[in-house]
C-alpha cells in the first residue's frame, strides 16, 4: 500500500508537514468555504442576484463553483486521489463528469422548451 | 545463467499478479461502485434541474421552507443545515484520521476515530430525520387551487407569513365522516386539517388584513403578493386545505418540490444510514483486532472511501437544494 502522502495543495502554495496537518487544513479551508456559501446565501447581496450570466444568477455560479472547488478537495485529499496514479484518477473523474454534462446539458434544454410550451402555447396550468 | 530471465518485465506482464494502477482489488470495486452510485445521484440531482427549469416562475425558495432549528423558535434560513454539512464533513475529517492512524497500524487511534465518525453519522441522520418531521407538519398552513397550486398567506401589516390558525373561523360545523355504508366506493379518508375549507375562506373574509401570496416569483425574486381585491377574486379557485407535506400534496408550492426532497434526500439519509452500518461493522472488527492480524488497515480505508462519498454527494445536495 502506498504510504506517501502528496502534503501540498493549492498547487504547492501550502505546503504541510505532515499528512494529519493537511487533514486539518483540508478542513480550515472547506470550513470557509461552507462559510461563505451560507453567508451569501442568508445576505444575498444584490450585485450577484440583478446580475446573470448565461441564464444564471452570479450568485448561483459562485454556490456552483464554490461547490465544485470543495468537492475537488474531498475527492483529492479525504478519498486521497491526489496520491493515486493519474491514470486511476483520470478513469475516476473524468467518465462521470463526461456522463453528467450530457445529461445536463439535454434535460435542462428539455426543461426549458417545456416551460416555454407551457408559457406561449395555449395551455393554462396555473389556475 | 546469463541469458536466464526470472524477473524480467516482459514475461511477466501477462502473467497476472501485477498492478497498473497500484490499487488493490477491493480498493478499485469501492471506486467503481461509487462512480456509478454518483451517476445515480447525478440523475436525480438533474431531475430536480429539470423539473426546476419546467417551473422555473413558480418554484418554491428553499430559504422560506427550511426556517428551523430544534429548540429555537424564529426564523433561522440555512442555519441548520450549514451545522448539518458542517457535522458531516467533521466526521469526513475524522476518518480520514482513522484511515491515516491505520496507515501507521496504530490500533487505539483508530478505533477512537472510528467511533467519533460513527457518532458524527449519527448525529447527521438524528438530524436529517428531523428535518423531514418538521417539513412533514409544516408551519402555516395553505390553501390549494383547481390547478393544483397553493397559495398562501400573508399579514399585510407585517409584511409576515400568517398562519391558518391566526384567521380562520371556528365555525359551527360537523366533519361528516365519509362511512362504508355510505356509497358503493369506500376510500378511508387519512387527511385531516385542522381547519375546514370553509372555516379559512370565511376567516379570510372576515380579516381585512390579510393577503394572499400565489407561487410565482417576480423580478425580485420574491413570491407575488395579490391586493386585497384580487385575493378576494382568487379564492373563488380553492378547493382544499393543505398542512405541511406528503408526496401528493404540500403547502410549500410545487407538489415535484416535496417530492424531489423526499427522494433525493431520503436516498442520501439511507446511505449515511448505511455508512454508519458499515463503520460500526468495521469499529467492531477494529476493536477484535482483525486487521491488526491481517497486517494492514485496508478495511478501514475502503469503508473510508464510501463516506467520504456520502460528505460529497451532501455536498452537491446543500448546493442544489438548499442554496441555488
Amino acid at each position: 500500500m502506498a504510504h506517501e502522502h502528496k502534503l501540498e495543495i493549492f498547487r504547492g502554495l501550502v505546503k504541510f508537514k505532515s499528512n494529519i496537518q493537511k487533514i486539518w487544513g483540508v478542513l480550515i479551508f472547506l470550513t470557509i468555504v461552507t462559510l461563505i456559501e451560507v453567508g451569501l446565501g442568508i445576505v444575498k447581496p444584490e450585485v450577484l442576484t440583478k446580475n446573470y450570466f448565461l441564464g444564471m444568477k452570479l450568485l448561483n455560479w459562485i454556490f456552483i463553483i464554490l461547490t465544485l472547488v470543495k468537492a475537488y478537495y474531498i475527492a483529492w485529499d479525504f478519498m486521497h486521489l491526489r496520491d493515486e496514479k493519474s491514470a486511476l484518477r483520470r478513469a475516476i473523474v473524468w467518465t462521470p463528469i463526461f456522463l453528467v454534462c450530457y445529461l445536463i446539458f439535454i434535460l435542462l434544454f428539455e426543461a426549458d422548451y417545456i416551460y416555454n410550451v407551457f408559457k406561449d402555447g395555449f395551455l393554462a396550468w396555473d389556475f | 545463467m546469463d541469458t536466464t530471465v526470472t524477473t524480467g518485465s516482459e514475461d511477466s506482464v501477462w502473467g497476472g499478479g501485477n498492478r497498473p494502477l497500484n490499487a488493490s482489488y477491493g480498493k478499485m470495486m469501492m471506486w467503481f461502485f461509487i462512480v456509478s452510485d454518483a451517476l445515480t445521484f447525478s440523475g436525480f440531482l438533474v431531475s430536480y434541474g429539470f423539473s426546476r427549469f419546467k417551473f422555473i416562475e413558480t418554484w418554491p425558495i428553499a430559504d422560506e421552507v427550511f426556517t428551523h432549528v430544534p429548540f429555537f423558535h424564529g426564523n433561522y434560513p440555512m442555519i441548520y443545515v450549514a451545522f448539518m454539512t458542517f457535522i458531516l464533513i467533521m466526521s469526513s475529517v475524522t476518518m480520514v484520521l482513522a484511515v491515516d492512524a491505520g496507515h501507521k497500524m496504530k490500533k487505539n487511534a483508530v478505533i477512537w476515530y472510528m467511533f467519533a465518525t460513527i457518532i458524527g453519522g449519527a448525529i447527521f441522520v438524528g438530524s436529517q430525520a428531523w428535518e423531514w418531521a418538521t417539513f412533514i407538519k409544516g408551519d402555516y398552513g395553505a390553501l390549494e387551487t383547481k390547478g393544483g397550486r397553493i397559495i398562501q398567506f400573508v399579514n399585510a401589516e407585517t409584511g409576515e407569513r400568517a398562519a391558518l390558525r391566526d384567521f380562520s373561523k371556528a365555525l359551527p360545523e360537523d366533519r361528516i365522516k365519509h362511512e362504508n355504508n355510505a356509497g358503493i366506493w369506500y376510500q378511508a379518508d387519512g387527511y385531516k386539517t385542522s381547519f375546514s375549507l370553509n372555516e379559512v375562506v370565511e376567516g379570510f373574509k372576515a380579516s381585512p388584513n390579510i393577503l394572499i401570496r400565489t407561487e410565482t416569483i417576480n423580478e425580485e425574486g420574491e413570491k407575488t403578493l395579490l391586493t386585497r381585491q384580487e385575493s378576494l377574486a382568487k379564492l373563488k379557485d380553492v378547493t382544499q386545505v393543505v398542512e405541511g407535506a406528503n408526496l401528493i400534496h404540500n403547502e410549500y408550492g410545487s407538489r415535484l418540490f416535496a417530492d424531489f426532497f423526499f427522494f433525493i434526500t431520503g436516498f442520501h439519509g439511507f446511505h449515511v444510514f448505511s455508512g454508519v452500518l458499515i463503520n460500526i461493522i468495521i469499529f467492531f472488527n477494529v476493536i477484535l483486532g482483525t486487521y491488526e492480524k491481517r497486517g494492514h488497515y485496508e478495511m478501514v480505508e475502503k469503508v473510508g472511501l464510501y463516506w467520504h462519498f456520502v460528505d460529497l454527494v451532501w455536498v452537491f445536495v446543500f448546493t442544489f437544494f438548499y442554496l441555488v
